[in-house]
């Protein structure tokens, strides 16, 4: 019997009681539940995070505002964007590539699942760990709470002198936290993708999706370590009386800039690689036709992995660098945009001439694709060293990034979530709140972030609590909160759509979507041991081969 | 905040004060006034117009295909016609956007240049900027004057085309200049000297901000920088050289203030209150606002800012210093002369 309850998969499991259900759940080392759970885990500080810039925006409506204390906000702008990037972007990579890695190489399961499960539990742990210091941050001496020293917690603002308390070392930890997860996580992708894929997968076989995840895997590897390395550093400064980061005893304020953005620019690489890969296998399904160029597709991402690590400073054009050092990053950084334009230029090249079908998941891959054209190029924009002296630090920052991470990741993964979402629940996510959901956050997000790059150009410099009137940003910052209210109705239109579909949604079928990769060949949601048999494939798209035995892809390899 | 505090906070307009002065409250970097900003603008036209040709060329053919490729009703239910790539069209769409970088980074390069390498005439007027939490200390060493959060400098004109020289400095963490008129932004690093430098063209007022995240009251580093004709630059070097003035009808007020704590953090020329923690009072009535150009510089504002400046910019660095009401009168009366 004990066998028999081990094959059942996901949803099938009707009838046995709560409780065993959560025992289930948290014992799982099944990569499709703890894919889930990572996912569930983002979308829930997403959640969070979200209501945080709802407060901060508030905040911001109008000139002088008095609704936060100076205190109060300069938390809420730490916690949003360590959230973000570390509890919802983070976990978002390795839930997508938990769930479908091993769908789509045709294998039974990660190469390491208890290292899986570990990883996921370690990532929750530190993202609970960094919301407890809103309780215990206050330590015994009632130094503020909550880290407030910004995402990229600059030195020496994060040295003893000037964060006292315990606000920054719950910072330090609990990112060091996540990132233990994530690291376990990427080395996991890595040997799953290089030894366990199916008979005939080659790696030029091998969907773009996972390619996408092996290069992202492979650059958090290397990049982590810097970001543990200066923590570790400041922890010493703080509590052993190093100097690595104290300038009044010789240490350098620079150093951890450095060190921070050698992690921090690929991180952003790392963040959006992932969203790239949902519009790698969304955009052919819905165009009706293979990606275009593929090859390239997959140059285009290791040079994008490769030339992401060497544009570091390019955050730092304001320190005081040499003028050839600032021209080198800013030449490299306007390298970056080449790979990337490929990219646009090949999704271009895939929908034309196809017959293109405007689901819930083609209209984010669409207007990712027009809002990350966007972001690219104030991205260019942001390398000319000269203009980014003086947007930095500013309100065009601060819209730039978001229409990265908001107009082109997150649309892409709300894309997959509408997606993947009947493969992994076997239920159908309603059209038309989808449609809802799409169009309120599009709408949205433009009036949000559209006006905030006008801000910046007018002077508006992020992260202040309030400005006084009378500067020329009173009415865009009005429209980019009246934004957050079309967002906030955008996603609870997601949030009542799943609830709704769990418990009454139509069914989906194996592949509701015509697809061409493996996962699809499976039942939705897939057994724990995702294939009867293992299947073998010949081209880079066999459902397609399956489909069309007049016409299969491997003819024209 | 208390009332009147506040009502000055709510009230405040940045043109409500500095009678005859044009102010320009509005940093905004497409209409410079100084050189470097000049070099910053010309590369931002060059680089936008670029980005515009992209983006119309880009994003008209993404909004073509998706209008004229969505599948319709009509439609037969075969596949379209599957493609799988083309190298010459791959080689075209890569060529293009690296010859763009290239003429790009050419510019760029030469605007870096431009702003970063320029050589300063021996004449430049050399100014020190120290970023303080939550506020900025300005040193004309070659002048001897110390004044704070408010910058003057002399207006270039063709004639006399004068460059101020800064020196940028942090005494705790980083902070950074920008008044978006007259330059880009400089980070204030402790432990590093940093420079720029200014040869403004029209007087008045610019309005710029702390641009880097430098703790609690971010917010409210203001910086304003006063760029005077050159007779006014003059009168006003003059009378920042002179000693505070010491009224004799005001002895009481003025040996009030020297008894209390202020002296150790701030300094009023020819007196014994020399701290350097805070700004430096010898000219305060000099300045147009208070509190790191937070409010105006009014009577009731100092009162206020003396009685309780965490009730209007909290969490900063100058304690309620808990004087009693005739310990205020004489304070307030005191700093009121230091013109």
């Amino acid at each position: 019997m004990a066998a028999t309850t081990h094959i059942v998969g996901l949803g099938e499991a009707e009838g046995v009681s709560v409780p065993s259900k959560l025992h289930d759940w948290l014992v799982t080392v099944d990569h499709k539940r703890l894919g889930i759970l990572y996912i569930g885990t983002a979308l829930f500080f997403f959640g969070v995070a979200g209501i945080l810039a709802a407060l901060m925006r508030w905040q911001l409506a109008y000139p002088n505002s008095t609704f936060l204390t100076p205190e109060v906000f300069n938390r809420l702008f730490t916690m949003h964007g360590t959230t973000m990037v570390f509890l919802v972007g983070m976990p978002f990579f390795a839930g997508l590539a938990n769930y479908l890695t091993p769908l789509m190489i045709g294998s039974r399961d990660m190469a390491f699942p208890r290292l899986n499960a570990f990883g996921y539990w370690i990532f929750l742990m530190g993202g609970i760990l960094l919301y407890f210091s809103y309780i215990a941050g206050e330590g015994l001496a009632g130094h503020g709470t909550a880290p407030d020293v910004g995402w990229f917690a600059y030195a020496p603002l994060t040295e003893r002198a000037f964060s006292r308390g315990t606000s920054t070392d719950y910072w330090i930890l609990s990112i060091m936290l996540t990132g233990i997860g994530t690291t376990a996580s990427a080395l996991n992708v890595v040997v799953t993708v290089i030894s366990m894929r199916c008979k005939g997968m080659t790696l030029a076989r091998m969907p773009l999706f996972v390619w996408l995840m092996l290069v992202v895997s492979s650059m958090v590897l290397f990049i982590l370590p810097p970001l543990t390395a200066a923590q570790i550093m400041l922890l010493l400064d703080r509590y052993l009386g190093a100097h690595f980061f104290d300038t009044q005893a010789g240490g350098s304020a620079i150093l951890w800039q450095h060190f921070f953005w050698l992690f921090g620019h690929p991180e952003v690489y790392v963040l959006m690689l992932p969203g790239f890969a949902c519009a790698n296998e969304i955009i052919p399904v819905f165009s009706r036709k293979p990606m275009f160029g593929r090859a390239a597709m997959i140059g285009a991402t290791i040079a994008i992995g490769m030339v992401s690590s060497g544009v570091w400073a390019h955050h730092m054009f304001t320190v005081g660098m040499s003028a050839s050092s600032n021209i080198y990053f800013a030449v490299a950084s306007m390298v970056v945009g080449i790979p990337t334009g490929i990219k646009i230029f090949n999704w271009l090249g895939t929908m034309y001439g196809g017959k293109i079908r405007f689901d819930t998941p083609m209209l984010f891959c669409i207007a990712f694709l027009f809002q990350f054209l966007i972001a690219g190029l104030t991205g260019v924009m942001l390398a000319v060293a000269p203009f980014d002296w003086q947007v930095t630090d500013s309100y065009f920052v601060v819209a730039h990034f978001h229409y990265v991470l908001l107009g082109g990741l997150l649309f892409t993964l709300f894309g997959a979530v509408y997606y993947w979402f009947p493969k992994a629940t076997g239920k159908m996510l309603n059209e038309t709140l989808g449609k809802w959901h799409f169009w309120l956050l599009v709408i949205g997000f433009h009036l949000t972030f559209d006006t905030l790059h006008f801000a910046g150009i007018l002077g508006m410099p992020r992260r202040i609590y309030t400005y006084a009137p009378g500067r020329g940003w009173e009415t865009l910052n009005l429209i980019s909160s009246i934004g957050v209210i079309f967002q906030a109705a955008g996603v609870a239109c997601l949030v009542w759509n799943i609830l709704r579909t769990l418990r009454k949604g139509e069914p989906a079928g194996n592949d509701p979507w015509d697809g061409w990769t493996l996962e699809w060949a499976t039942t939705s949601p897939p057994p724990e041991y995702n294939f009867a048999a293992l299947p073998e494939v010949r081209s880079s798209r066999p459902l397609w081969d399956l489909k069309h035995p007049e016409d299969p892809d491997w003819r024209y390899e | 905040m208390d009332s009147p505090a506040r009502l000055a906070c709510i009230l405040f307009t940045t043109a409500a004060f500095a009678p005859g002065q044009s102010v320009y409250p509005i940093a905004n970097m497409f209409k410079p006034e100084a050189t470097p900003a000049d070099s910053i603008y010309n590369i931002s036209m060059l680089m936008l117009a670029i980005c515009a040709a992209i983006f119309l060329v880009v994003g008209g053919l993404l909004l073509f295909t998706i209008v004229r490729f969505r599948s319709r009703k009509t439609d037969n239910s075969r596949e379209p016609v599957q493609v799988y790539g083309s190298n010459r069209i791959e080689i075209a769409w890569t060529v293009i956007p690296v010859l763009i970088v290239i003429v790009l980074s050419m510019a760029t390069a030469r605007a870096v240049v431009e702003v970063q390498n320029k050589k300063m005439p021996p004449d430049a007027l050399k100014v020190t900027v120290v970023g303080h939490q939550w506020w900025w200390e300005i040193r004309y060493p070659e002048l001897g004057i110390v004044t704070a959060n408010e910058l003057h400098v002399p207006q270039s004109t063709l004639a006399k085309p004068a460059h101020t020289l800064l020196k940028l400095q942090s005494a705790d963490v980083a902070h950074s200049f920008w008044v978006g008129q007259l330059s880009g932004k400089v980070d204030l690093i402790p432990g590093i000297t940093n420079s720029m430098w200014l040869d403004p063209r029209r007087t008045g007022i610019y309005l710029g901000n702390c641009a880097e995240y430098c703790g609690t009251q971010h917010a409210n580093m203001l910086i304003r920088v006063i760029v005077d004709s050159p007779a006014d630059f003059e009168n006003w070097v003059a009378a920042q050289k002179l000693n505070a003035s010491s009224d004799p009808q005001l002895e009481a007020a003025r040996s009030a203030f020297l008894s209390l704590n202020c002296i150790n953090c701030h300094t009023v020329s020819g007196t014994a209150a020399r701290g350097t923690f805070g700004p430096d009072l010898s000219h305060l009535m000099s300045r147009t606002t208070l509190a790191s150009g937070m409010i105006p510089n009014t009577a009731e504002n100092l009162r206020a800012w003396v009685k309780d400046p965490q009730a209007i910019k909290h969490g900063n660095l100058m304690p309620n210093m808990q004087l009693n009401p005739r310990e205020l009168d004489e304070v307030v009366t005191y700093l009121a002369s230091l013109k």
